[in-house]
């Protein structure tokens, strides 16, 4: 076939049924993938729920609701087995950290004690700050109860041992739970 | 002080070419001497806010209140190739001398990830309007401020002597990270 | 042509990123482990495959003026289609990979292999290039994202080799350790390709 005339008519012509044919495929993926993209973006949810309270037999997604913090509102999941809150998933965020932002999900029982937290999404310097996911620095934070002790860094008085060379990051963290402890404890339960 | 963060933390913290490695090709392409560096810059200065502004009114006004977000990379990636050529068109009527200047780069943009990752940045960072040309211009002066730099090395490493087979590009990326390393100086700042 | 040398020649000879340079921004950002890289370098060949096939096949329809713009709407459509996939069924990758995977439609590879290969060759030449380029490039940054993952994390696709409280040379899966680690390896491959020919 011979190449076609670059005339105007031809060229926006072509232009637009290349487009049309773009947006038809594009909307046709969209519609295929919506779903498997909610249940992921569901599912990504859920884990991040389950690493920081004990099992639950209910939807935390569906119960989800907010409360105020001074960085904005907070997402709190509460977790339940039975009818019984067995605790509540928290996604808390402090802008401490050494490159800006950290979202901590910490999940927090009835009563304000941590039971488990974990780093959700955080731009820290990988192999220094990044250190706050692993469980030696982590789980110094378990079954403390920041309105009876002091979760701080003991550089600030706290009983938090920093990470070697992170202590900003350390410090971030805290940060993140307290906030998280102060939302909650201000008549956050549900 | 909001725009004071976002223009600190796009020049130096968070430099578009060192850290978010956006914009590398025109990077190595056209640092060979400064004075080309410097008519790079201003071209990508250009349509960088202009991408921004127009994607970010798109953005706004068509693709979400229409929920049709999935067309985003190719409305935007379009949007720029266009904006591209009417710059050309333009610059080559109104002012000649400018487009003496700046004119053999205008067709090197449209593939520049710059322009479209600063676009698309605007938009996850959810700014408005106002925070978007500053960020873009932000971005813009650090896009100029690492190629500058870095041309102004690569005029020194042409009167040493390299072993034969650094010569060239290999050399020239050794000296991109050690300047990449001077920039990470800047972390934490903001 | 042979078209074995057509498929082959993405891997050294005329590889994108060590010998044509091309693509450089993701080869540098995406490829601070081993796994992001070959997940970036996978995606960037789906795409440059399709796209090789699909302008090959319309080639003769397209007016020459809007060569270009066409061109770029399929590709951008592509990646669209890559970016919902990943979305859907590996989020993990697609949270790490991030602003990259919309940036593969200004990847210079793409658009330069559709207009200096798929729309001068036939569409079974084309595949094929598309093919070799794009597998070349996912070796590529497999290869950078395994050197930069075994020298700053001291592990490799994420099984760690040292023990957990060694300490890495950081340094390497930092932005530095990019430009630095490419800029031998470029070295490198240039010597190779000398001593063959």
């Amino acid at each position: 076939m011979a190449k076609k005339e670059s005339n105007f008519l031809n060229m926006v012509f072509t232009l637009f049924i290349v487009t049309a044919l773009a947006a038809t495929a594009l909307g046709f993926v969209y519609e295929l993938t919506k779903e498997p993209i909610a249940a992921a973006k569901l599912k990504a949810k859920l884990e991040a729920v389950s690493l920081v309270v004990p099992e639950f037999d209910n939807n935390p997604s569906d119960e989800m609701y907010t409360i105020p913090s001074d960085l904005g509102d907070l997402e709190c999941y509460p977790a339940r087995m039975g009818d019984e809150l067995i605790g509540t998933a928290i996604s808390t965020i402090t802008k401490m950290g050494f490159s800006g932002k950290i979202i901590v999900m910490v999940g927090l029982s009835p009563d304000g004690t941590i039971i488990q937290s974990a780093a959700l999404d955080h731009l820290e310097t990988p192999g220094l700050g990044t250190k706050m996911t692993q469980p030696k620095f982590k789980d110094q934070y378990i079954d403390k109860n920041p309105g009876k002790e002091n979760i701080k860094v003991t550089k600030d008085g706290g009983i938090i041992d920093a990470i070697t060379a992170s202590t900003i990051t350390s410090r971030a963290y805290s940060d993140a739970i307290q906030r998280a402890y102060d939302a909650y404890m201000k008549g956050g339960q549900k | 002080m909001n725009y004071v963060i976002i223009i600190i933390g796009a020049i130096f913290v968070n430099n578009i070419v060192l850290s978010k490695f956006l914009g590398v090709c025109p990077f190595m392409g056209v640092s060979n001497k400064v004075s080309t560096s410097v008519g790079m810059t201003g071209a990508v200065t250009f349509v960088m806010v202009l991408a921004t502004i127009v994607t970010w009114l798109l953005q706004r006004y068509v693709l979400d209140p229409f929920d049709i977000g999935f067309m985003q990379t190719v409305t935007f990636i379009l949007v720029i190739a266009a904006l591209v050529q009417m710059v050309e068109i333009i610059l080559k009527k109104i002012s000649p001398p400018l487009y003496q200047a700046l004119g053999v780069f205008l067709p090197l943009i449209t593939t520049n990830c710059a322009v479209l990752g600063v676009a698309l940045l605007t938009v996850q960072n959810e700014f408005n309007l106002i925070e978007g040309v500053v960020f873009s211009i932000a971005n813009a002066i650090g896009f100029g401020l690492a190629l500058i730099i870095f041309a102004g090395i690569r005029e020194q490493l042409d009167l040493v002597v390299v072993p034969k087979g650094m010569r060239g590009i290999p050399i020239a990326l050794v000296v991109a990270g050690l300047l990449a390393m001077a920039f990470m100086g800047f972390t934490g700042i903001v | 042509m042979n078209q074995w040398k057509n498929f082959s020649k993405g891997f050294f000879k005329e590889n994108a990123v060590f010998v044509l340079l091309l693509g450089l921004c993701p080869t540098l950002g995406v490829t601070s482990s081993a796994i992001n890289g070959l997940g970036m370098g996978l995606a960037t060949a789906f795409v440059l495959v399709m796209s090789n096939l699909v302008i090959s096949l319309i080639k003769n329809l397209i007016p020459d003026k809007v060569r270009i713009p066409v061109f770029i709407v399929v590709i951008a459509s592509f990646v669209t289609i890559v970016q919902l996939t990943m979305e859907a069924f590996v989020p993990s990758l697609y949270d790490a990979l991030g602003l990259f995977i919309p940036l593969i439609v200004v990847n210079c590879i793409i658009l330069g292999r559709a207009e200096a290969f798929a729309s001068k060759n036939n569409l079974v030449s084309s595949l094929i290039d598309g093919l070799g380029m794009g597998l070349g490039f996912a070796m590529a940054l497999t290869m950078l994202g395994a050197i930069r993952e075994i020298l700053g994390n001291g592990s490799i696709f994420d099984i760690r080799f040292v023990p957990e409280d060694a300490s890495t040379m950081l340094l390497f899966i930092l932005s530095p350790g990019a430009f630095i680690v490419l800029g031998y390896l470029i070295a490198f491959i240039n010597r190779l390709n000398k001593s063959k020919s």
